[in-house]
């Protein structure tokens, strides 16, 4: 049940990162996800986000932070087995369910909704 | 990049940039973060749900629950994005509802809707990614350094 909590909690963390960039840094919100996006990578690309994955669930998880971090493991899973190519050929593998997911859905929410005002 | 804009400008410029920047409303910075941490936590909470729901049903570990965990809140977030919620979900947290995967579908499935006037090809085809393209942009080419550097690292310096 701890995970529960945990993921509240580190979600909400991550969520306040990014209020504060919205706020005190003054950046969009197109730079703010850029950056978190960054640093997800960056973080995995020091083993550190795994480790917050078993940690917190879906907390380390939802936030787009995971994003950054699900193309470095794609990456370097692949790169493990097939040296530099890989890094190249594995990079959507881990993260393809988010890309897919959204191409797919946005496209059947085009077909079924129609613009507001 | 302040400083650079104020130089260009004439000192009455200057003057009233300070005298409007004295006046802008402040930004309640505080009572924003408290929004964005509850609100952002409840979507990774709904999350943690789904996810364990994977785990329990579907055989999936802790790790490999993440993708279909995401495939879900996309999808919910497409629902709430076409009868117009996610909107009112977003003025009231800000980050709280941008930063989470489900802003990402969002902004994907916004832009959808938004241009299906200007027809399926030129119109959802070609603006889908117009606001989570920095977000794959960014994301893909930092991985790709980083997993290059560390590929390079593992198999010549012998990390």
């Amino acid at each position: 049940m701890a995970i529960f909590f945990w993921a509240f909690i580190i979600g909400g963390i991550i969520c306040v990162i990014g209020q504060i960039m919205f706020d005190v840094l003054k950046l969009t919100p197109a730079h703010t996800m850029s950056t978190l996006v960054v640093i997800g990578a960056l973080l995995d690309g020091f083993n550190l986000y795994e480790p917050l994955i078993d940690f917190a669930g879906a907390g380390a998880t939802v936030p787009i932070t995971s994003f950054g971090n699900a193309l470095v493991h794609g990456a370097m899973a692949e790169a493990h087995q097939h040296g530099l190519i890989g890094v190249v050929t594995g990079m959507f593998k881990v993260t393809s369910a988010g890309i897919s997911a959204a191409i797919i859905f946005g496209f059947i929410g085009a077909l079924l909704f129609k613009p507001k005002g | 990049m302040a400083n650079k804009k104020n130089k260009k400008l004439t000192p009455v410029q200057q003057e009233y940039q300070k005298f409007q920047s004295e006046r802008e409303a402040k930004r309640p910075v505080f009572k924003n973060c408290v929004k964005a941490f509850f609100v952002g936590g409840f979507i990774c909470l709904i999350g943690q749900f789904i996810s364990s729901f994977y785990i329990y049903f579907f055989d999936f570990t802790e790790r490999s629950a993440g993708n279909p965990t995401v495939a879900t809140l996309i999808f919910i977030s497409m629902l709430l994005t076409g009868l117009g919620v996610y909107d009112r979900i977003g003025q009231f947290a800000g980050a709280g509802s941008a930063v989470p995967v489900t802003g990402f579908g969002n902004s994907v499935v916004s832009a959808c809707i938004e241009h299906r006037t200007e027809g399926f090809v030129l119109g959802v085809g070609g603006n889908m990614f117009k606001l989570a393209g920095s977000v794959i942009l960014f994301g893909v080419f930092s991985a790709f350094v980083i997993a290059t550097v560390k590929t390079i690292l593992i198999q010549w310096g012998g990390l």
